[in-house]
């Protein structure tokens, strides 16, 4: 019989391993999946988590995938802080995405470098908006926010369709449901590395997404609004106490976020795309909260909980080419991890105590009440 | 015409009830469970793989509940073994759902298979516009009578007032001796196993194939119904029908060419949702009904 | 009752009903119970008597099958027992009142009753018998009340009735009068008294010397774990009882000297609140005033609005227009549309009731929680950035001067015991010096000794010419420090009397006075406020 034991403090090398182990488990739990459905499982865990590192060229790719899923979680974590669960991070990019595409599209013979900036605060005021609506209805009528950010999902996904159909659509495009190419002022241009050159897609937005963590984490740790943050997300009423308010803390790290998604929808479009299409993310909104959980909501280990996901992303591509596993699989290695972070978060805080049998009865009743406000 | 409307609208309507059914009597013990996305799906995909393997449609049925059932064990064990936050473990379940449907479904996208037919009752089936209620198939039938189940459980049994008194306080449910998480798992799976069934009507009645996400956030909507609802089953049934009716409204209108882009209809069913979630917040009325430790753990420890 | 008690054979004169042998109990490293010997006997009004965590909860647990001992065991009139879950306890005979009640308050009466009772009980007659019985007892229920309607005597009785209706042998009350006006506590020991003379034995569990006195024959005395003594009540002064829990002597803080000739410091006149949620009290026409140097009590029992009255005083509610009679006033400026941090920096300080989140995070730091209420002083903060090293020294001065003991140099709010914690928070505010400390049942669930040093903490700030506003359920904590009482009643405040010149009963007789009723009559559930998830539902526990 198992019983959970409060730890009175939690000792360092935990939050360590916590993480380690969470992946080399769902690596593990990936494979047995693997080969109970009949896929060779150590084939198809290589074309996962080794083949898209194979090359050197790689290493820029992965920094490219992992590049939204930092700038996006580092804004999830201030909502996560907070207690505010916005779960729609992927119709908030869409709709950063279409900001900065009307800036583009409008300016088609624009040659500024400023054109890059507008379209970067488009996106993010866009992205914000999006933001705002469930942090409103949060605030005002307490409507459940996961609920509404996630129909927003839903109705940004069909707006963008709309868009690149109608509206936006390149009549000279034959059809196809896309616009016209940015100029290219408002392209992000690939990177080139003082003596190696260009490494894969390396492109200008990974710089900037460590630098949207790192100032993420200043803001967090070091601010009296990230105090606030983590105030309300703990103890909202002791929050109230010390004279903060509720309503602005929430609608402030819902617009963050959205601002941010908003900022990785127009990277991705400016870097990789250079045109709006009905598909503009591969799901970068849902697995950025795997991120944040990952990274234990600390916006600098983002950074590496980025690019350990984005590794599990890329080779989601190349097991789709190469052994036909279908996209949506890197779900199965997604959903596992955040299992297994889950419960080594209770881990962290209890100590499992193994008790004789004959006390079965006894255990069964032992219970003190888990403090909902003691550990935030 | 207005009959087959209705006809239409009530089928759509089928997995919605199923789906929060289920998750209605698991928050009612107090588990939010956030994964019926993924369970759906789970249904969804398994009832499709059974009925085109074994060729019947009824064992379909089953292999969805069961598949429902499994998958929300996962999240049983979790939240009420491990103790782990109940808003992120259904997430996470949804990913995983998600996710593990699209592979065991790679091999069956299009395949078709034979649906759930009509049980189509004689006499009254011809009544003008109530004959619509009778010809349905027997998982609606079923459907109607698993609601009917858990509001007579739930209000007028001994086993039922158990399970509302661990959803208000399970501390007091405990000191009374009631083995709260027992409790709580049997309804967490119970909406597992409702879930699926929704799930796997997609593909047994509505469209007779699979496809990766086929749910296409119905798991979201039902979690919706049921605050929509105020956790009493018979209005999980009328707010079912009712999104059903918005759905159905959105193909009409496409089928007939209305002025309206297509994608602006498609956006009704989640715009609704969210138009009804205000409403229902903004009064406060929502109170009644929920179950005061909703979402909070309970943990053997010390 | 006949049923119960026809095993009143000879026998029973001289075997105990329930007798504990050596009950031994550890919870890790700590000893909750240790070696306990104990027995009651059929028709017994017995005490368990000790401060917090002496192991009275632990003991009473493992009798009512929530808890194994680890060793010794039970005997149940003369035969060794294990008691495994409540259900077998209930059915042996032992009924049992929780300190804090085991109700559903979105659940009518008889349902609440009939979750107690075994599954062959005969649920049509529930109602009418609920009613026969607690007529019988002069506590009468309706069967088909929400519990949320109630006010907490009528809980109580739900409580009790729930126990006779199984025909208990043996009655457990754990702390039962902690919420209870004088005169309801007068009428529950009549009830407890003839249920011991009709043979029923009463196990009373309580830290109040004078009620354990006044209704119980024999005591047995905990401390720290172990059964210190077992006393026949009435050769023991409450003293010397005093002294046995608490195994020292015990120490007054001496009589306070009302300052003559004081000016008004504080104010407030026409406070009123309408009760915006089903289970709020509403406020009508709050006045009184406190004058430099003196402390005001307001005494009441819990529920009947000091979480209104308090949050209107910190700011936390405020008034949705500036109009109308309301007004709090400190010197001559007006604070009613001021936030709390503004009304911080007009003098004022709060310490409320509760302090696991709400007076103090329990997830942070001891210097962030230094912080909770201190972010406005002295450039703790400098553009928005936090000084960590200020906090840090900060939370190290209150600790110094307060007696904290903590594990660590900054350890989490968590990790301190409840009086250490509470020792904190009042120190937080102390230090300051504030010209009002406006503070909420200051020693709830602390143990003695911190008690006395914040009741001294509090009489020393008044000397230096602040004031202090007291809301407190505890009559004695009232007249030891006090100089002024006031009476919380169903929102309303009584006028403000002289400590001196009134007695606990009087004040017994305001608080008790036409027990609250006026509750709406709507159905009332919970207050999950519109979102599936509830508030409390689920941060993400994780910490950087």
């Amino acid at each position: 019989m198992i019983i959970l034991q409060r730890r009175k403090d939690i000792p360092t090398y935990l939050t360590i391993a916590v993480p380690i182990i969470s992946i080399l488990i769902t690596v593990l739990a990936g494979g047995i999946i693997f080969a109970l459905l009949g896929y060779p499982p150590l084939d198809a865990l290589y074309e996962f988590f080794i083949a898209p590192l194979s090359r050197p060229d790689q290493v820029g790719n992965l920094l490219v995938k992992a590049c939204p899923l930092i700038i996006i979680s580092t804004g999830l974590i201030f909502c996560f802080r907070a207690n505010v669960w916005n779960i729609g991070a992927e119709g908030q990019l869409i709709l950063g995405a279409m900001g900065a595409g009307w800036v583009a599209l409008s300016f088609p013979e624009a040659e500024s470098r400023f054109m890059i900036i507008a379209m970067a605060v488009m996106a993010m005021l866009a992205g914000a908006l999006w933001g705002a609506i469930p942090g409103l209805l949060k605030v005002r009528f307490k409507t459940n926010e996961i609920l509404v950010s996630l129909m927003l999902t839903y109705i940004a996904i069909f707006l963008v369709d709309w868009t690149v159909r109608s509206p936006w659509r390149d009549p000279l495009a034959f059809g196809f449901p896309l616009t016209k190419a940015y100029p290219d002022a408002g392209l992000i241009p690939v990177m080139s590395l003082p003596g190696i050159g260009r490494l894969g897609q390396l492109h200008w937005g990974v710089p900037v997404a460590f630098l949207v963590a790192i100032c993420g984490w200043f803001y967090l740790t070091r601010s009296l609004g990230g105090y606030q943050i983590k105030l309300m997300g703990d103890a909202p009423r002791a929050g109230r106490f010390a004279g903060f308010h509720q309503g602005r803390v929430t609608m402030f790290v819902m617009m963050v976020s959205g601002a941010l998604a908003g900022l990785a929808g127009m990277i991705e479009v400016s870097a990789n795309i250079g045109m709006l299409q009905p598909q503009i993310s591969f799901g970068y909104g849902f697995t950025a909260i795997i991120v944040a959980f990952l990274a234990r909501l600390n916006p600098l280990a983002a950074i590496a909980a980025g690019l350990v996901v984005a590794l599990a992303e890329l080779g989601g591509d190349t097991a789709q080419i190469s052994m036909r596993i279908p996209k949506v699989v890197t779900g199965i290695f997604n959903g596992i991890l955040l299992f297994m972070l889950l419960a080594g978060e209770t881990l962290t805080h209890y100590r499992i105590v193994w008790v004789g049998v004959t006390e079965k009865a006894s255990i069964n009743k032992t219970s003190i009440k888990k403090d909902e406000a003691s550990h935030g | 015409m207005a009959e087959e409307l209705l006809l239409a609208i009530l089928l759509t309507s089928v997995p919605l009830i199923l789906a929060a059914t289920g998750e209605l009597v698991a928050e009612k013990s107090g588990v939010l469970n956030l994964g019926v996305e993924g369970m759906m799906l789970m249904g969804a995909v398994a009832a499709f793989g059974v009925a085109s393997l074994t060729g019947s449609p009824y064992l379909g049925i089953l292999g969805g509940g069961l598949a429902g059932l499994l998958i929300s064990l996962i999240f049983a064990v979790f939240v009420l073994g491990l103790a782990t936050n109940q808003v992120a473990t259904g997430l996470a379940l949804t990913i995983f759902g998600t996710g593990l449907s699209g592979l065991i479904g790679a091999p069956l996208v299009g395949q078709s298979i034979d649906g759930l037919p009509s049980l189509i009752i004689p006499w009254i089936s011809d009544i003008p516009m109530i004959g619509a209620f009778f010809r349905l198939d027997f998982l609606a039938y079923l459907s109607v009578i698993l609601v009917g189940l858990t509001a007579y459980v739930l209000n007028y049994t001994q086993f039922g007032l158990v399970l509302r008194a661990v959803g208000i306080n399970h501390d007091s449910a405990h000191a009374l001796g009631y083995p709260v998480l027992r409790v709580r798992f049997m309804a967490v799976l119970f909406g597992g196993f409702m879930a699926g069934l929704g799930g796997g009507y997609l593909p047994l009645v509505l469209t007779p194939h699979w496809a990766e996400g086929m749910t296409s956030g119905r798991g979201w909507i039902a979690l919706a119904l049921v605050v929509f609802a105020s956790w009493q089953p018979w209005r999980v049934t009328a707010g079912a029908i009712l999104f059903g009716g918005i759905t159905i409204m959105q193909l009409v209108g496409q089928a007939r060419g209305w002025a309206v882009p297509s994608q602006f209809l498609s956006m009704l069913p989640y715009f609704a949702t969210i138009t009804v979630l205000v409403l229902i917040s903004r009064g406060g009325r929502i109170q009644f009904g929920a179950p005061a430790h909703l979402g909070k753990n309970f943990l053997i420890t010390r | 009752m006949s049923a119960t008690h026809q095993k009143s054979s000879p026998k029973s004169k001289d075997t105990p009903l329930l007798a504990g042998v050596g009950m031994t109990k550890s919870f890790g490293d700590l000893v909750a119970n240790q070696d306990i010997n104990f027995s009651i006997y059929p028709g017994e009004l017995h005490a368990l008597l000790g401060e917090n965590g002496a192991g009275k909860s632990t003991f009473i647990k493992m009798v009512y099958g929530l808890l194994q001992p680890d060793q010794g065991y039970l005997e149940w009139r003369g035969e060794r027992v294990t008691v495994t879950n409540p259900q077998q306890a209930r059915g042996m005979g032992i009924g049992m009142v929780f300190q804090h009640f085991s109700l559903f308050e979105a659940l009518t009466v008889a349902e609440n009753i009939a979750l107690a009772l075994p599954p062959d009980f005969p649920r049509q007659k529930l109602s009418q018998m609920i009613k026969t019985k607690s007529a019988e007892y002069g506590i009468p229920l309706n069967p088909d009340s929400i519990i949320a309607d109630l006010s907490v005597g009528q809980q109580q009785r739900v409580e009790i009735v729930r126990c006779l209706l199984q025909n208990p042998a043996l009655l457990i009350m754990d702390e039962p009068t902690s919420v209870l006006t004088p005169q309801e506590t007068d009428q529950l020991f009549e009830v407890l008294k003839r249920l011991a003379n009709q043979g029923c034995a009463v196990l009373f569990i309580s830290h109040k010397l004078d009620e354990i006195k006044q209704l119980t024959t024999r005591a047995t005395i905990l401390r720290g774990g172990i059964k210190v003594a077992e006393v026949k009540t009435k050769d023991q002064s409450t003293r010397q009882l005093a002294e046995l829990m608490i195994g020292a002597k015990v120490k007054d803080i001496g009589a306070l000297s009302t300052p003559k000739n004081s000016k008004t410091l504080f104010s407030v006149s026409g406070l009123s609140r309408s009760a915006e949620g089903p289970f709020d009290i509403a406020l009508r026409d709050i006045s009184f005033s406190v004058n430099a140097g003196e402390i005001l009590g307001i005494a009441g029992i819990a529920g009947n609005g000091q979480s209104e009255l308090m949050a209107a005083l910190t700011g936390e509610w405020r008034p949705a227009s500036a109009a109308g009679a309301n007004k709090i006033t400190i010197g001559t400026a007006d604070m009613m549309a001021l936030t709390p941090a503004a009304r911080r920096r007009a003098g004022l300080a709060f310490i409320p009731e509760e302090r696991n989140g709400h007076a103090a995070v329990p997830s942070m730091t001891l210097s962030e929680n230094a912080l909770l209420t201190g972010y406005d002083q002295d450039d703790v903060i400098r553009r928005g950035i936090i000084n960590h090293d200020k906090t840090l020294a900060m939370a190290r001065h209150i600790s110094k001067t307060f007696d904290v003991r903590q594990p660590s140099d900054d350890p989490l709010a968590s990790s301190l015991s409840g009086g250490n914690l509470q020792k904190f928070v009042v120190g937080r505010e102390i230090i300051k010096v504030p010209q009002v400390l406006i503070v909420s049942q200051p020693t709830w669930g602390v143990d003695i000794g911190a008690a006395q040093f914040i009741r001294t903490a509090m009489a020393n700030l008044a000397k230096q010419g602040s004031a202090v506003i007291m809301i407190s359920q505890d009559l004695e904590e009232i007249f030891q420090i006090a100089h002024h009482i006031a009476v919380l009643n169903n929102g309303q405040l009584s006028e403000t009397l002289k400590a001196d010149d009134v007695t606990p009963e009087h004040i017994g007789l305001l608080m008790g006075e036409s027990s609250r009723s006026h509750r709406d009559s709507t159905p009332v559930t919970d207050n999950i406020s519109g979102d599936i998830s509830g508030q409390g539902s689920g941060k993400a526990r994780v910490s950087s």
